[in-house]
């Protein structure tokens, strides 16, 4: 008796735990595109943000470079190693060039750069968000006649969208060169059939739709960080856990994302 | 003249502010009292527009700032200064830029005569040659005067000030209530003060109001607060542990553990 009501209580905690999750993550995802729509339409009303948007490509854009193309580096690199010993089986090791540039430039580069950089500048844009939201400097924005979505989200939104897809260029082409030089100098393949091979399949189409998911990945990890950075309350511990909320939901909306967008454009 | 009205707002079932009414006469300091945690912040950033309230309206010369759009929302808020309890100063930029910070976005004065004019803001708090400051290398205390510098840098007409001296020793809040005494005096600003310091509210006070389970249950001159006969305010302005306030909470204690 007492045993089939605490199992039935079980069960419906859990169920009510399962909706409250899922109804908050709807009020999140309705919160973020309220904020894209106020991002829209507050960047084109004067003043410009013109600074502030360099600002924010100059933090988004060349400080994430290292650790972009470190990333890049080693995916095509491994990429290079695995693909080898794998077609090796059947013999076809002469499409490692081919196997490396459309991977990297259709999927890996565009998604480990969104990866990184959710890590890196997601953490760093709710962090500070956060921080300014509960020492009431966000406040104290709007009693200076400032809106702070203009302020401190459009910049970071339009710079994340710009810079993301140049990073993926750079990413693009050091994963490629990674590839080669495995491929060349450890498995000893022929460079020259390499390089055909690289170009022959890889067409212009694999390249852009690439930029144009690193930009979209861009412009959601700003928003979503920026989002989680404004909702931050409670001190220290609160921006902690805007910072983790940030990174955790940006990174699993690059990849789920991906799948969609890959799945619109091929 | 600050005119509220039936103001009302509630965090989900906790009622903060319930059919507050106030009156803020023009170029006059008016100092909302109160306990922790009892809606004084609330309040102000109800007045400030921060915060919607539930109901209620809240007349700036009168116009009701509930009723307005966004734009005229922030053509308002240009009249208005606001000194936060922690000074609020933006961390990534210097003395200098942060007292500027409206006057650049607003376009109020040509980018050559900016250092200028924040000297002389500065000044009028009492402070000189910090501009190339950073906020984290300034005392408590001159955080506030900065904070303060940046609030009427874009020369409002009303001052809303949180907290003002919490926080300081008492000779720099003593230096705080100064200010703001001579900041109504030259500027002949509206304010509206909310504190729990009642020396500071003595002081600057030209009119004092304590708010009470979400009410103005009283409102005088500070000497007619000094020497109230209700018996909630004079728990409250004399700080004693024992009276009307804390009997309730025991009795809900009382109630709350049987």
């Amino acid at each position: 008796m007492t045993d089939s009501t605490a199992k039935k209580n079980g069960a419906l905690r859990l169920a009510e735990l399962l909706g409250e999750r899922v109804h908050a993550m709807v009020l999140d995802l309705g919160a973020i595109f309220t904020l894209f729509l106020q991002v829209v339409s507050s960047a084109v009303r004067p003043p410009s943000e013109f600074r502030n948007i360099v600002k924010q490509m100059e933090e988004v854009g060349i400080r994430s470079m290292p650790v972009v193309l470190v990333t890049a580096t080693f995916t095509g690199m491994v990429l290079a190693l695995q693909s080898y010993s794998g077609f090796q089986r059947f013999g076809a090791t002469s499409f490692v060039g081919s196997v490396v540039a459309l991977s990297i430039t259709r999927e890996l580069g565009p998604v480990f750069a969104g990866l990184m950089v959710s890590g890196r500048v997601g953490a760093s844009m709710a962090a500070e968000l956060g921080t300014m939201k509960v020492t009431e400097q966000i406040d104290a924005l709007i009693t200076l006649a400032t809106n702070p979505v203009k302020y401190l989200v459009v910049p970071r939104v339009v710079a994340a969208t710009i810079v993301l897809p140049i990073l993926v260029v750079f990413a693009d082409l050091l994963g490629i060169i990674g590839g080669y030089f495995v491929s060349v100098y450890l498995m000893g393949a022929n460079p020259y059939v390499y390089m055909s091979k690289t170009y022959q399949y890889l067409e212009f189409k694999d390249i852009y739709t690439g930029l144009i998911k690193a930009s979209v990945f861009g412009m959601l990890i700003a928003l979503i960080s920026c989002h989680h950075g404004f909702v931050a309350q409670g001190g220290a511990e609160g921006v902690g856990r805007a910072t983790t909320r940030a990174v955790v939901a940006s990174s699993m909306m690059v990849l789920i994302s991906d799948y969609f967008m890959t799945s619109f454009m091929f | 003249m600050i005119a509220i009205r039936d103001l009302s707002k509630a965090f989900g079932k906790k009622v903060v502010l319930d059919d507050l009414e106030l009156t803020v006469p023009r170029g006059k300091n008016t100092v909302v009292i109160g306990g922790s945690g009892t809606g004084k912040s609330v309040l102000i950033k109800c007045a400030m527009g921060l915060i919607r309230p539930d109901a209620g309206e809240i007349r700036i010369d009168g116009q009701d700032i509930l009723r307005m759009d966004e734009q005229e929302l922030v053509r308002i808020r240009r009249r208005f200064g606001m000194l936060f309890q922690g000074a609020a100063l933006f961390d990534s930029m210097d003395v200098g830029d942060n007292v500027a910070f409206a006057l650049r976005r607003l376009k109020m004065v040509p980018e050559g005569h900016i250092r200028e004019v924040v000297e002389e803001k500065l000044s009028m708090v009492g402070l000189r040659d910090i501009q190339r400051l950073m906020p984290a290398e300034l005392s408590g205390g001159m955080k506030k005067r900065v904070g303060l510098a940046r609030a009427i840098a874009s020369e409002p007409d009303i001052l809303l000030y949180d907290e003002p001296t919490t926080g300081l020793d008492p000779i720099m809040a003593d230096v705080i209530n100064d200010l703001i005494i001579s900041l109504r005096e030259t500027l002949g600003v509206t304010s509206i003060t909310i504190t729990h310091d009642m020396a500071s509210a003595y002081k600057i006070a030209d009119q004092i109001a304590m708010l009470y389970k979400g009410k103005i249950i009283e409102v005088g001159r500070p000497e007619e607060i000094r020497t109230t006969s209700n018996p909630v305010v004079a728990q409250f302005v004399q700080g004693r542990a024992h009276g009307p306030i804390t009997d309730e909470s025991e009795e809900f204690v009382r109630f709350v553990s049987r």
